[in-house]
């Protein structure tokens, strides 16, 4: 699982409000390399939380994101250093081991080979 | 170029998983059938819920993949074997997809709520008894409780949370599911559909169901009442009764 889809993931235990973003726990962290797109980049943006981006990022040993979130014309500058390090943040990094921690009850989501196991339990639904 | 889908060979398989069956085939031909559409459409999100083997969504990435660089793909299943049999499919044809194991879609429903574009669903569709639906192992690819409705009801809902503005919806039925009705569903949440692909095995008859997002009443009117819906399902269901008849 990449970052972009841990921004779109949120707890949803029967009672649980603020479900979102879970923690990061990351074992193992894998890269991979994809080919750079900047209008994907542009139209996700758009989408992301920011903190729950740069919070997860530096849970997964990348902290080359600025804690504030840019503004729109850093993403159409011409430097694309910015979206760069966006785009090695939400696509590149995998959490291949691990776990997702549910911010308001600290129940825990493993994630094993990549993939996060979500499945409540009886009590949880 | 011709345009590829998943191979049967490189599809991992574990006997907890449902495997690519005609049902499967059949979703794979109609997004085949829509490729050229698809790739206008130009999706920036897509995602399947009930991903099984993963021979629908790495068929559907292989499909877009070319004219389409930057799309993210999700997958989800309940089946923790088969998010992983997807994931081990969806590397063997070199291709990125992040797989969740999740009742429907249930975690992403806050989030991702309004950005899917393509959203394709082979759900549990056989009319089984009640009781069989959502139980652990196999049983729970393909029972789908009272005329196969079961899941599928359930999921009706989250799909309409999902879809983006310009979403589209491929879902895979039975005769057996009432699928006039399920349209019917659809049409109150504002969707207009036809159907893609229909095929009649020795066992079912197999409707693969296209909806979009219509913008207002009228134009929704306009759609449903002309060759796009009733006409086509009547013309459908004569055929399918023609052919029982004989
Ligand atoms: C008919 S199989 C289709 C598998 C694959 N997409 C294909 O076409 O070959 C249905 C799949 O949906 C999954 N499923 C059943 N109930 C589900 C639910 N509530 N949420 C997510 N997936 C579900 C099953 O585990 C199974 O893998």
């Amino acid at each position: 699982m990449r970052l972009i889809t841990h921004n779109m993931l949120s707890c949803n235990i029967k009672g649980v409000t603020n479900g979102f973003p879970l923690k990061i726990e990351s074992v193992t962290v894998v890269e991979k390399e994809v080919d750079f797109n900047p209008d994907f980049l542009r139209h996700m943006f758009a989408k992301i939380e920011w903190k729950a981006l740069v919070e997860g990022a530096r849970s997964m040993g990348y902290e080359e994101l600025p804690e504030d979130s840019p503004d729109a014309s850093e993403l159409e500058s011409d430097d694309e250093t910015f979206l760069r390090k966006l785009h090695h943040a939400l696509l590149e990094l995998h959490l291949e081991e691990g776990a997702l921690v549910c911010p308001e009850t600290g129940r825990k989501f493993p994630v094993n080979k990549g993939i996060p196991n979500m499945l409540l339990h009886e009590d949880e639904v | 170029m011709s345009s590829r889908i998943a191979e049967i060979r490189l599809v991992s398989s574990h006997r907890e998983v449902y495997e690519p069956c005609d049902d499967s085939f059949a979703l794979v031909d109609a997004l085949l059938a829509d490729r050229i559409n698809l790739i206008e459409h130009k999706p920036k999100i897509c995602m399947e819920i009930g991903c099984g083997s993963g021979y629908v969504i790495t068929s559907l990435i292989l499909l877009l993949k070319n004219e389409l660089p930057g799309v993210h793909y999700l997958a989800t299943d309940t089946n923790p074997i088969a998010a992983r049999v997807t994931q081990e499919t969806l590397q063997a044809h070199g291709v990125e997809a992040d797989v969740i194991c999740t009742d429907i879609a249930s975690v992403l429903e806050k989030r991702l709520a309004g950005s899917v574009d393509v959203m394709v669903v082979n759900p549990p569709y056989v009319p089984t008894p009640e009781d069989e639906v959502g139980m652990e192992g196999i049983a729970s690819a393909w029972a789908g409780g009272e005329n196969g409705r079961r899941v599928i009801d359930r999921m009706l809902p989250v799909v309409d949370v999902l879809l983006s503005e310009k979403g589209w919806f491929y879902l895979v039925t039975l005769t057996s599911n009432c699928p006039l009705e399920i349209c019917l569903v659809m049409r109150k949440k504002g969707y207009a559909s036809r159907i893609v692909v229909q095929r009649s095995t020795d066992e079912e008859n197999l409707l693969i169901l296209k909806f979009w997002r219509v913008k207002d009443e009228e134009s929704l009117d306009k759609e449903t009442s002309s060759e796009s819906f009733v006409s086509q399902f009547s013309r459908y269901l004569s055929s399918f009764m023609e052919k029982r008849w004989r």
